[in-house]
């Protein structure tokens, strides 16, 4: 236990750039993931073709693999990242095709109806868009986005193996540094990701409950 | 094609699609020329690079025996022991028992919010296990959660009428749950746990952070052995390993749902979003 108090800065330092891995992330994903989202609803082929190469490539590659070539191979490519920066690369372009399916369904949720009834009032596509169809999809979006930003904070444990040093790394640095504490110093670890991924996954089941709505 | 946001187009409006179309084709396909071009410069297509993969059956061997086989050995043996620990779980999670319940939610809320790479050192350092079964372990506690908080909402999403008539033909409430509703919640929840499946998969690749030998560390002894001149084709190949085998799973997800979707009609009672599936849909 002492071993847990004693290296509490330590611990804040890994949390502190966990907590930056998954913010900076976060937010480039979702303006990619949103571009995304809308080439792949857009009525222009090339466009959607583009959107759905990219997220199948994406889900069904391991974030490790994308990982592995942004510190790896790149290089060989003369394109030379530092690991920090590698990680947010990875971990953004991972996740802006979950974002992309976030928000690609979020929109086809919204009842054909809805827009057709809009424009047979004479609604412009922005005017359709803007007051009609998105604030109807954002109420769908939203609680699976929360979901993909809490697999964004877990998913950030994959840089302990690219050289950054987040949370996990700490973790197992103080592991074996102190053997007889290791379940002690692991426990810490979970503690601090349990903070951020237990009170984000209730918020989303309240928001999940609160804008459920008949359509 | 997204209907929802415009009408079906007229021929103005098709020219003008056909116009950004070519445009954002042209534009496309000038990207992956360049690419394609720097990684020629690179010598990246000469036969040379390639050659281990052609001279000699070594290669091949190691990446899908030592590293496809042992990824996928990990991932089945995950697969099996979540999918019947998460059904246990999820049956406890609706059980009606308090103590049963609590804890269960407890459970699931735990090993849901954390990192798997985490589980899988844990149960390496701390609860000193071999690697392989260190990284069974922390795929297993991880997946069991997942799985077990789908079937509850595929349980809970069913028609109170299930349960009843069941009660009301005299059968015990542990005979309803085996018998009556699990099944049902398993078949309405198949996409899901399929998806679910390629997630497990996926995440035995971090096997590599721990020490595992699977598909992603053979790549990298290969090109230790060989030199990191073949770092570049042997990516190439792992990546479409991970990339074929995943995908021929994602379609039998995509698969499941159209067929259940078709047939809710007669089989199965028709899936209304109900709470919580929405949430566990988009395994990340």
């Amino acid at each position: 236990m002492d071993a847990v108090i004693d290296n509490l800065p330590l611990y804040w330092d890994g949390f502190q750039m966990t907590l930056r891995l998954t913010l900076v992330s976060a937010a480039v994903a979702l303006v990619l993931g949103t571009l995304l989202g809308a080439f792949r609803v857009s009525p222009v082929p090339t466009l959607r073709g583009f959107g759905t190469v990219y997220v199948e490539l994406l889900r069904n590659t391991p974030l490790t693999l994308v990982f592995f070539f942004f510190v790896f191979v790149a290089p060989q490519l003369d394109i030379k990242l530092p690991f920090e920066t590698s990680a947010y690369v990875a971990l953004s372009l991972y996740t802006a095709a979950f974002v992309c399916e976030a928000v690609r369904s979020g929109v086809n949720s919204v009842g054909v109806g809805q827009a057709e009834a809009a424009r047979a009032i004479g609604l412009t596509f922005g005017q359709t868009m803007t007051q009609v169809v998105l604030p109807q999809a954002l109420r769908t979006v939203v609680p699976p986005l929360i979901n993909i930003f809490i697999a964004l904070t877990k998913n950030t444990s994959v840089a302990v193996g690219f050289f950054v040093t987040e949370l996990m790394a700490i973790g197992i640095r103080l592991a074996n540094r102190n053997p007889a504490d290791v379940i002690a110093v692991l426990l810490g670890v979970a503690a601090f990701y349990l903070v951020i991924t237990v009170p984000a996954g209730i918020l989303a089941g309240r928001l999940e409950r609160k804008v459920a709505f008949a359509r | 094609m997204s209907i929802v946001l415009f009408d079906a187009p007229g021929p103005r409006t098709r020219r003008r699609v056909a116009l950004w179309s070519t445009v954002a084709g042209v534009l496309l396909a000038a990207l992956l020329v360049l690419v394609v071009v720097r990684l020629a410069q690179r010598g990246i297509f000469d036969a040379e690079r390639w050659d281990i993969f052609t001279e000699d059956t070594e290669t091949w061997e190691a990446l899908l025996r030592r590293g496809l086989g042992a990824t996928l050995k990990a991932a089945g043996l995950a697969a099996v022991i979540a999918l019947t620990a998460g059904a246990l779980v999820a049956v406890a999670r609706t059980s009606e028992r308090r103590w049963v319940r609590v804890p269960a939610a407890v459970l699931i809320e735990l090993f849901r919010g954390l990192p798997v790479v985490l589980l899988m050192f844990f149960s390496a350092l701390a609860l000193d296990l071999s690697i392989f079964n260190a990284v069974v372990l922390g795929l297993v506690l991880y997946n069991t959660a997942v799985i077990a908080e789908i079937l509850r909402a595929g349980i809970q999403s069913l028609p109170r009428g299930q349960r009843e008539a069941a009660l009301a033909i005299g059968l015990t409430p542990g005979q309803t749950m085996r018998m009556i509703l699990l099944p049902q919640a398993v078949r309405r929840m198949l996409p899901s746990l399929v998806s679910q499946l390629v997630v497990l998969l996926k995440d035995t690749s971090l096997g590599y952070i721990v020490g595992y030998v699977e598909l992603l560390r053979v790549n990298r002894e290969l090109r230790d052995f060989f030199g990191s001149e073949y770092i570049f084709s042997l990516f190439l190949v792992t990546a479409a390993l991970y990339i074929g085998v995943n995908f021929a799973l994602s379609r039998v997800a995509t698969y499941l749902e159209r067929r259940g979707s078709s047939r809710a009609a007669g089989g199965v009672a028709p899936l209304q979003p109900a709470e919580g599936v929405a949430r566990d849909s988009g395994p990340v």
